[in-house]
């Protein structure tokens, strides 16, 4: 079977997943099924199978198990919000047509050799570092800059700058990973890089550092920092570089703590999530966090069922705070119980493998690099909201790909599937021929 | 490459373990601590989104009811009088304050929590969970009655029927309303109040029993044997108890008297020879029978029922009434380090009344689902026999001259003979205030009612002129 033909059973499961949970949402609500839930899954269907017509046309022989995991996502996304709050999924449904067309374009613009990124380098560079600083001239929630209003949308250039940063460090690091290595120094045991070639590295540090200390978002700083560690790590080959990094990165984020309250309450709260006094503080406290944490005790296992998460009641301030957002993960958990939150999980482990096979598979250095950070990327920002959310790691808030509401998460996340898609298409071809 | 991005494949794959550990600790494995965690509210949330079930007196009357706000959530209203019955019915505000009284210790009944068969076919059958209503003992023409003889004084009045344990009076002043605890602001002012009005004096009130306790020496006394009602005992005062000298009331002297007069007359000297003479541990097998020394059987949360017993006051611990440490004689008449509560009085009267058979108390009558169904109808059960049915004829006759021809004079109901024992506890001999109490029980033939009364610092008052007349309005309220 082609690669396209797979794909397209393989959007089968979820666009019965869409229906189903459509379904018991309605089942919850009104006690009795209404054909609008199968009015949604079919239009969830048919942008599908757009998309995937897409694809076949452009991209023909890329993996065919990517987009099918992202449309099981976004579907369960899209259920979740709609149990949430129906105006919040209407939007979000909105804003996956902008991220398809997002992705379409994509595709299109570099269908004949994505490589072109290279050329463009310093400025994609430039631009991400930019976007980055943007949210400073708006107001900070929870003590972050962390978006910025573009007219009725609230814009989150994070999620687009880390995609910027990981398209220049694959092509820089093509071009120097060798000098990298051949270069290198060793000094009291330890690998030292050569210092002319360190300097746009250093960079590097320094944004995530700026980033800290400008924006003060912690989970968008880890975000970057890892993807970058992971991007030396694949084009060296250098654990060495691995932990000067992270010494860097560990004294950078040390005088932080030291200098800005929002790190510090942060770490407090996840130290000590039922201090009286922090979870009674209005702002930065730990209320977010223990509320996180009652809210999956309340799942127990098997979940307690769509809908029946205490979340917000009447007009009062919610329970749950950002249940939509930052902690949609511990609503999963709530209603769909262990099984569900780690269901959900897999689906991400396994979009990670298939990103790692296509970097695995690329001939070209850019390619693997490439296909290594986005993926890298992806995990970490799973891994840095979930693990705030389930306490693993002091809370930051960053979105889960394709599940939380949000438009630039879901645009920058399908820009970055397209580009994943476009490595892999060439890789397989290549690998074929 | 591809040799580390392997590695940092498995990387990610820890990486992920671990989250899915974190999750599993935080929804199985830790669940439990975190759904008891004092900060959660959901458990409570929950509960406050089903409709709880009234609670009711003994005639029907509404005493709490629930009503949906805005927000979904149900919320408790007290009509006006549930103030009657504050300290029984307590309170339920469990999102803010917590609960108290039935409406914590009837909890699952009021929040539909008691059968997990049934919730599983409500949740099934798509019915919403509903609570069942509890109805009550309580009597709320006799209970005003109470609250009334008391008046603003501080005090205890707790009836009970004999044979059942049913409770018909529990008064407790000063008391408060329920209503207004909506306000958390006007709970905390109240529990830091001197006077205590939200503390039930009838289960939570420690208490020196004074000559009520002779009660209990006379029942040891009698029912091992070793004395009968006629045995005489010498009535000189003072006398040596445990090396310090004991006097009668008013230094009263006695010659050889048999117990009947003793306790007619509530002779310390004598009850204190009888209580050495049986000894620690007979005297501590006796008062353990009658309840002493664990939380009373009672449908009424744990946290408000103080045992009684002998304390060490400076650690707030009980002490074995075996312990040498412990004044034997002086425990007989009601003195030492004893403390006890009204509830517990009420019971040593009831012990009595019932031929020897002590039963467990109870508030509620039975549970009443919504369908107006008795889900569960509480039976009198009997907590344990006491005493042999003889002996308590044998104490019901000297106590019904107590109040015949002794200090009990004043709760005589007329055409209704009335058995009991008043009590005077000396707090401040200088400042002459007086712990009075009466505990009895009537009509003598065929108990329907046994009391305990008891007041707080009455300057120069005496149990038989305080307390004996509030029982007496009682008892006839609830022999009428």
């Amino acid at each position: 079977m082609s690669a396209r033909n797979r794909e397209l059973f393989a959007l089968i499961p979820a666009s019965l997943l869409v229906t189903a949970g459509f379904a018991a949402v309605f089942i919850q609500r009104e006690n009795l099924m209404s054909d609008l839930s199968l009015t949604y899954g079919a239009i969830f269907l048919a942008l599908c199978v757009a998309t995937h017509l897409v694809l076949r046309m452009t991209l023909p022989d890329a993996d065919p198990y990517l987009f099918p995991l992202v449309a099981v996502l976004a579907c369960f996304g899209l259920v979740m919000l709609y149990r949430l709050d129906e105006e919040l999924a209407r939007n979000q449904a909105r804003w996956f047509v902008v991220g398809l067309v997002f992705f379409t374009a994509t595709i299109v613009a570099l269908r004949h050799d994505h490589r072109v990124l290279e050329r463009y380098r310093y400025v994609i560079a430039l631009g991400g570092m930019l976007l980055l600083l943007l949210p400073r001239l708006g107001t900070p929630t929870n003590g972050a800059y962390l978006s910025f209003d573009l007219g009725p949308i609230a814009f989150q250039p994070a999620e687009v700058a880390k995609i910027a940063i990981v398209i220049f460090l694959a092509s820089y690091l093509r071009d120097t990973r060798q000098v990298l290595v051949l270069g290198a120094r060793r000094i009291a045991g330890i690998t030292f890089p050569p210092l002319k070639h360190l300097g746009p590295l250093l960079a590097v540090w320094g944004t995530a550092m700026a980033l800290l200390f400008v924006i003060q978002d912690l989970g968008s700083a880890l975000m970057f920092f890892g993807g970058f560690l992971a991007l030396i790590y694949v084009a060296t080959n250098r654990i060495s570089f691995v932990v000067i990094g992270l010494a860097l990165f560990a004294l950078g984020a040390r005088v932080l703590y030291a200098l800005r309250p929002t790190i510090e309450s942060r770490v407090e709260a996840w130290l000590h999530p039922f201090d009286p006094e922090l979870y009674e503080r209005e702002v930065g406290g730990s209320y977010q966090i223990a509320q996180s944490l009652f809210s999956q005790a309340d799942g127990g296992f098997f979940g307690q069922g769509f809908g029946q998460a205490i979340i917000q009641l009447g007009d009062n301030p919610p329970i749950l705070p950002a249940a939509h957002t930052d902690f949609i993960y511990a609503v999963i958990t709530d209603e769909l119980g262990l099984l569900g939150a780690v269901a959900v999980l897999l689906v991400y482990l396994l979009i990670v493998e298939r990103g790692f096979k296509t970097a695995i598979l690329a001939q070209d250095s850019f390619s693997k690099l490439l296909a290594t950070g986005l993926t890298a990327v992806l995990a970490l920002q799973v891994f840095v909201i979930v693990g705030g959310v389930t306490k693993l790691i002091p809370l930051t808030g960053v979105t889960l790909p394709f599940i939380s509401y949000g438009g630039s998460s879901i645009v920058a996340n399908f820009i970055l599937l397209a580009l994943l898609l476009l490595v892999s298409d060439r890789a397989r071809r290549e690998a074929l021929t | 490459m591809n040799a580390p991005i392997l590695k940092l494949f498995v990387l990610v794959l820890v990486l992920f373990a671990a989250l899915a550990a974190m999750t599993s600790y935080n929804s199985v494995i830790n669940a439990e601590e975190y759904r008891d965690n004092a900060l959660n509210k959901r458990p409570q949330i929950e509960q406050a989104l089903v409709k709880r079930g009234v609670i009711r007196a003994r005639d029907g009357s509404l005493l709490a009811r629930s009503v949906k706000g805005d927000d979904e959530i149900y919320r408790r209203r007290y009509p006006p009088l549930a103030t009657r019955f504050a300290h029984a019915v307590g309170y339920d505000y469990a999102l803010t304050i917590g609960r108290a009284g039935l409406e914590r210790s009837r909890n699952d009944a009021l929040a539909g929590e008691d059968d997990e068969i049934t919730s599983l076919i409500e949740d099934l059958s798509g019915d919403r969970q509903v609570g069942d209503d509890v109805h009550t003992n309580l009597d709320p023409r006799a209970q005003q009655i109470a609250l009334d003889a008391l008046g603003d004084r501080r005090g205890a009045v707790v009836a009970i029927e004999p044979a059942s344990g049913r409770v018909r009076v529990m008064a407790s002043t000063p008391g408060y309303d329920p209503s207004a605890l909506r306000d958390p602001d006007v709970f905390r002012r109240l529990n830091a109040q001197r006077n205590s009005p939200l503390f039930n004096r009838v289960t939570q009130a420690g208490y020196a029993p004074g000559s009520t306790m002779k009660i209990v020496t006379a029942a040891a006394a009698l029912d091992s044997g070793r004395y009968s009602p006629d045995s005489t005992v010498s009535g000189r005062s003072p006398i040596i108890v445990s090396g310090v000298p004991l006097k009668n009331f008013s230094n009263q002297q006695f010659g050889a008297i048999p117990l009947t007069t003793a306790l007619t007359k509530s002779v310390n000297t004598v009850w204190a020879q009888v209580a050495q003479t049986l000894g620690r541990e007979r005297m501590a097998d006796y008062m353990e029978r009658f309840g002493f020394g664990s939380d009373l059987p009672l449908d009424y949360p744990d946290a408000q029922i103080f045992p009684s017993g002998v304390y060490d006051l400076k650690r707030s611990e009980l002490i074995p009434v075996g312990s040498r440490r412990v004044d034997i004689g002086r425990v007989g008449i009601g003195q030492e380090r004893l403390r006890v509560t009204p509830l517990q009085m009420a019971v040593v009267a009831a012990t009595v009344a019932n031929g020897g058979v002590r039963m467990k108390s109870r508030l509620t009558r039975r549970i009443v689902d919504q369908d107006g169904r008795t889900v569960e109808r509480i039976e009198p059960a009997r907590a344990e026999r006491v005493l042999s049915r003889k002996t308590a004829e044998q104490l019901t006759q000297m106590m019904s001259d107590v109040v015949a021809e002794g200090t009990g004079t004043a709760a005589a109901l007329e055409g209704i003979e009335v058995a009991g024992k008043t009590g005077t506890a000396e707090l401040n001999i200088e400042r002459r205030i007086n712990q009075p109490w009466f505990v009895g029980f009537a009509p003598r033939s065929n108990p329907k009612v046994a009391i305990a009364v008891t007041l707080e610092n009455v300057v120069g008052g005496q149990g038989g002129t305080v307390a004996a007349p509030i029982a007496k309005r009682v008892m006839q309220e609830l022999l009428r």
